[in-house]
């Protein structure tokens, strides 16, 4: 069998296997599945509406749990309204019930891990795909590819263990005297806080990044770097082409990496001190949604406790949904000015 | 061939039919600090009779909702079901819900101070001081006067407290609450509060990771983790105005005191308890078991294990770190047993 590349996304299979042939040779004479169905083939006309029906199952439970979560909430929506987003006070005692510092620490604590870990991953996924010998390469692909493995409990006692201690002893120390006047290394430095928690988060989606890169990156057709040679780019101007051509694909790894660090739970809650509040200081306790999800839904007896529980978890999803919205708008864009310079 | 596949398959089918019929199996849910003690008497208890029980350690929390929604026979929490709770329960499943004392735990003070060798002294009023933030440096005054002749370093103090929800934070809370007016107004008593200070750690090991890990720093933990593990924590002064260090008799101590003002429900809280010997921070755990039962096989058995429980089980209790039940309370919770009804039926369990 022999397929051709004939369009952008449209692989068409032109050699003649026998179904094919048998269906040439009836024009006219259609079956009474093709007159009811208008398909002509009943493998085809099931696989279709199979992979249909998957489709809008995914889409059907994303929208259930949507409304699950909704119905769920509606106590402590009604009775916070916007305040749940804007408030900072979380007491389950006189049952008041605001998410501001969570939802601070669950982006921040994210997008600091990014921060660390798209240009570190990137670099692996360059090196691999584009420069490393072939004998370095596999060893190293596997061995990023096994970090993805690790459970995230040995990534927090890991954090608790050795990366804390060092941190309180080293780091934060460091850090506080060189650069002590800027708002964000200010503080007693315990180790437990928003810096462990981004370097935990880091190294926990660095495998991810890294490892989906060089997969999108090895995609792009050899063709289009034997051509860019060809005319004279050096390994730099070659790389930056198959970066370019591969943005979407990067920016989508980019994503997975960034929606497995906002929901992060375990290894985040052993290290980031589990405090409610916003500090500009990366040495201060934070906390994140996934967290308090984790922490307190097991204990919350009260109707009004549990529903702001959901009604985080509400939150959590929206925000998810906003990001990845956000990420396929910036593909769009970028894809427009790809096309017009 | 066939045939004899078939009658294997009867045969199979029965044996298996009959094993299901002939053993009733209960299902329960809720804490995780009696977990341990639970799952060895379960253990036990099918070796000797043959009575299958599962228990889900869901969280005390989880356990009340599901005896309220009535999705299994019997619940276990760290803290007692509120009145409102009792009430809905009584409306969805039109039955009262007994509590069961099972075994006590006591909560302990536990601290990282590598240049104080001796046990440390601490009263009410410092320990809610600590977790309010009023206090902050180890060498505070009113710390030094617990503590004649012991050299406190110039230490900030770091508080640990529970990340989760808890019936350990519900019972500490519960004691700050009746020993300092101050917490009692600014944070109040739950499963889990808004803390003024400190970091919060996820379960006991998490909190006992905090501590271990920061010198200066103190928090709560079960006594039988403490015990475990081996940490340092702190005579804590009762309300009889001694110094007592934390132990199964002290703990037992506390529940022994108040059985002469004991609710005749049982829900005893027990935090700040008289009693010369009582160490203030103590508390039940209970099983929360339907008064009225419709299934009588189910009702038989579970009677009957509670009976066990009550006696032959409290022995396991000192080997698994659990406080055991005094004599006296054990006398009411036969009581309590003795009341439970299937379809408004004495059950027998002769």
């Amino acid at each position: 069998m022999e397929i051709k590349l004939v369009s952008n996304s449209k692989i068409e299979n032109v050699t003649n296997t026998k179904a094919y042939k048998g269906l040439e040779n009836r024009p006219g004479n259609k079956s009474l599945f093709e007159k009811i169905f208008g398909k002509s083939n009943i493998g085809d006309f099931i696989f279709e509406k199979l992979t249909l029906l998957f489709a809008v199952l995914v889409l059907l439970l994303v929208i259930l749990m949507a409304y699950e979560m909704y119905t769920n909430s509606r106590l402590s929506i009604a009775k916070f309204g916007w305040n749940f987003l804007i408030s900072s006070t979380w007491d389950p005692v006189t049952e008041v019930y605001g998410a501001l510092p969570v939802i601070y620490g669950t982006v921040v604590s994210s997008l600091l891990a990014l921060l660390i870990a798209v240009p570190l991953g990137l670099g692996v996924a360059i090196f691999l795909s584009e420069i490393a010998p072939g004998w370095l390469e596999k060893p190293l692909s596997f061995l990023t590819e096994l970090l993805a493995g690790i459970p995230s409990i040995v990534y927090g006692l890991w954090g608790i263990f050795v990366l804390v201690p060092w941190l309180r002893d080293h780091i934060e120390p460091y850090l506080s005297d060189h650069f002590g006047n800027l708002p964000f290394f200010q503080g007693a430095p315990y180790g437990f806080g928003m810096l462990a928690a981004a370097l935990i988060l880091s190294i926990m989606v660095l495998p991810i990044i890294s490892s989906i890169s060089r997969d999108i990156l090895r995609s792009v057709p050899f063709s289009l770097r034997e051509a860019a040679y060809g005319i004279g780019s050096t390994k730099w101007e070659v790389i930056k082409l198959v970066l370019s051509n591969a943005r979407s694909g990067l920016l989508g790894a980019i994503m997975l990496g960034l929606g497995r660090a906002i929901g992060e739970t375990m290894a985040v809650t052993m290290v980031i001190g589990n405090r409610p509040i916003i500090s500009k200081s990366l040495f201060a306790p934070s906390y994140t949604m996934a967290s308090v999800l984790a922490n307190e839904f097991t204990e919350a007896t009260s109707d009004m406790y549990l529903s702001a529980l959901i009604e985080l978890a509400l939150v959590l999803f929206i925000i998810t949904i906003i990001i990845n919205i956000f990420a396929q708008l910036l593909v769009w864009s970028m894809n427009r000015k790809w096309k017009k310079g | 061939m066939k045939k004899n596949f078939f009658a294997l398959l009867t045969l199979l089918l029965g044996v298996l039919g009959g094993a299901i019929s002939a053993q009733v199996q209960l299902n329960g849910a809720g804490a995780t600090f009696p977990a341990v003690i639970y799952s060895k008497w379960f253990d036990e208890y099918k070796t000797t009779t043959g009575v299958q029980i599962n228990y889900q350690a869901i969280g005390s929390g989880g356990g009340i909702k599901q005896v309220i929604e009535g999705t299994v026979d019997f619940g276990a929490s760290d803290g007692p079901m509120s009145d409102e709770q009792l009430k809905e329960a009584k409306d969805k499943r039109g039955t009262d819900i007994l509590h069961i004392p099972t075994v006590m735990g006591g909560i302990v003070l536990s601290y990282n101070l590598s240049s104080v060798s001796t046990k440390l002294k601490l009263d009410g009023k410092a320990v809610a001081d600590i977790f309010l933030g009023k206090i902050t440096k180890w060498d505070d005054t009113q710390i030094k006067k617990l503590n004649p002749g012991v050299s406190l370093p110039n230490k900030a103090i770091l508080v640990a407290h529970r990340s989760d929800g808890s019936g350990t934070t519900f019972i500490f809370t519960n004691y700050l609450s009746k020993v300092s007016s101050d917490w009692k107004d600014k944070v109040g008593n739950n499963t889990s509060v808004n803390w003024p200070v400190g970091l919060g750690g996820k379960g006991n090991d998490g909190v006992a990771g905090l501590i271990k890990q920061t010198e200066g720093s103190i928090g709560y933990v079960e006594l039988a983790y403490a015990v475990k593990n081996n940490l340092t924590y702190a005579l804590l002064k009762n309300k009889s105005g001694n110094f007592i260090d934390a132990n199964f008799t002290t703990v037992t101590e506390a529940a022994a005191a108040t059985v002469k003002n004991m609710p005749a429900d049982l829900r005893a809280i027990i935090t700040d308890a008289d009693g010369k010997n009582a160490y203030p921070i103590s508390g039940f755990t209970w099983l929360l078991i339907y008064k009225n039962m419709q299934d009588k096989d189910k009702a038989t058995a579970l009677v009957k294990f509670l009976h066990w429980a009550m006696g032959k089980g409290e022995v396991y209790a000192k080997d698994l770190y659990y406080a055991p039940l005094p004599k006296e309370v054990v006398k009411l919770c036969e009581k309590k047993i003795a009341s439970i009804t299937c379809n408004g039926n004495k059950i027998s369990v002769k």
